[in-house]
């Protein structure tokens, strides 16, 4: 089960699969688990990046959705909800093991001369994502470098631009303000174009 | 602007950039994730784009920040589509484990 395939499973299976999951039926738990365990591992990974903390944010996650399943309202997916308490689980475990201090990111900012003018290495090319990641083990290169950013940074880039939550709620579940995740985000995203220029201009990294 | 040297072209940008309508792109910096987002009332928007047509370094930054943005997202989809982690049986296991304890401690 991927992301891609499977966006949101439609209304009418989603009813069947809660109606059943709520009335216990046999063998339904154990399915339910089976099809929903990957996407979840794979989630909980991208903000973890360690394979055996995801697994346990998704044990965790499984035990929420189980105990609040009653109380489900329907208002998004089942999928959408499922993803956020997967994403909670996780930053809950990142809270507990986070390192207290972490690299400066300033060294990957832009940068301006006495004018106010943006100083920017002449592009000659832009390699298209696509171009890019024919290219064996770009994607793999690409999650390296994602992982290189302060670990602050990092997990809001990738809750905001892969998990695609909103400003609000990433705010919300980091328990910060929305302006923080604005800056933090946009000092990320500058971060990250600057690790990424080598492929993006089609030199080797 | 041919023939002008960088540094006479970021001067002349300096004093054009400080004109009514106009940012310097230390200001435009400011306003890059709401243009991004397309979240900009009309008229900054405008101010943004003048900007855009008129500063190559800031136009190039943005494509790049755009192509690495969708770098990000597109390669957490391949890796999860061509290299997905596979499930361990004992998780599985597990989670039944618990949610067998947790039906039956409901029920009494
Ligand atoms: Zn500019």
């Amino acid at each position: 089960m991927t992301i891609c395939d499977d966006p949101d499973l439609s209304a009418t299976k989603q009813e069947r699969e809660l109606a059943s999951l709520q009335n216990k039926e046999h063998g339904r738990t154990e399915q339910f688990v089976r099809h929903h365990a990957g996407w979840m591992l794979a989630v909980a990974n991208r903000v973890l990046r360690d394979r055996s903390h995801a697994e346990d944010a998704v044990q965790n996650a499984f035990a929420a959705v189980f105990k609040n399943l009653d109380s489900f309202n329907q208002k998004s997916s089942l999928k959408t909800w499922m993803h956020r308490i997967v994403v909670n689980e996780a930053l809950m475990l990142l809270r507990k093991q986070s390192s207290t201090c972490e690299d400066s990111i300033d060294p990957f900012q832009s940068i301006f001369d006495e004018n106010g003018c943006r100083i920017e290495e002449d592009w000659t090319t832009f390699r298209t994502p696509e171009t890019i990641l024919q290219q064996a083990q770009s994607s793999a290169q690409v999650i390296e470098l994602i992982g290189r950013l302060p670990e602050s940074y990092r997990v809001i880039l990738v809750l905001r631009d892969i998990e695609e939550l909103s400003t609000t709620e990433v705010a919300d579940m980091l328990e910060t303000s929305e302006a923080n995740v604005r800056v933090k985000l946009h000092r990320a995203r500058s971060a990250l174009k600057k690790l990424l220029e080598p492929l993006i201009r089609g030199g080797a990294l | 602007m041919m023939g002008l040297s960088k540094r006479t072209i970021n001067r002349i940008h300096g004093i054009l950039f400080k004109l009514p309508m106009m940012i310097t792109c230390r200001s435009f910096e400011d306003f890059i994730l709401a243009y991004l987002d397309d979240k900009l009332p009309p008229r900054q928007k405008f101010v943004l784009d003048t900007h855009l047509e008129l500063c190559p370094e800031c136009r190039d930054y943005l494509r790049a920040c755009r192509i690495s943005i969708e770098l990000a997202k597109t390669s957490a989809r391949e890796a999860e589509v061509y290299f997905p982690i596979e499930v361990p049986e004992k998780l599985i296991q597990a989670v039944l484990e618990a949610q067998k304890v947790q039906a039956t401690s409901n029920r009494n």
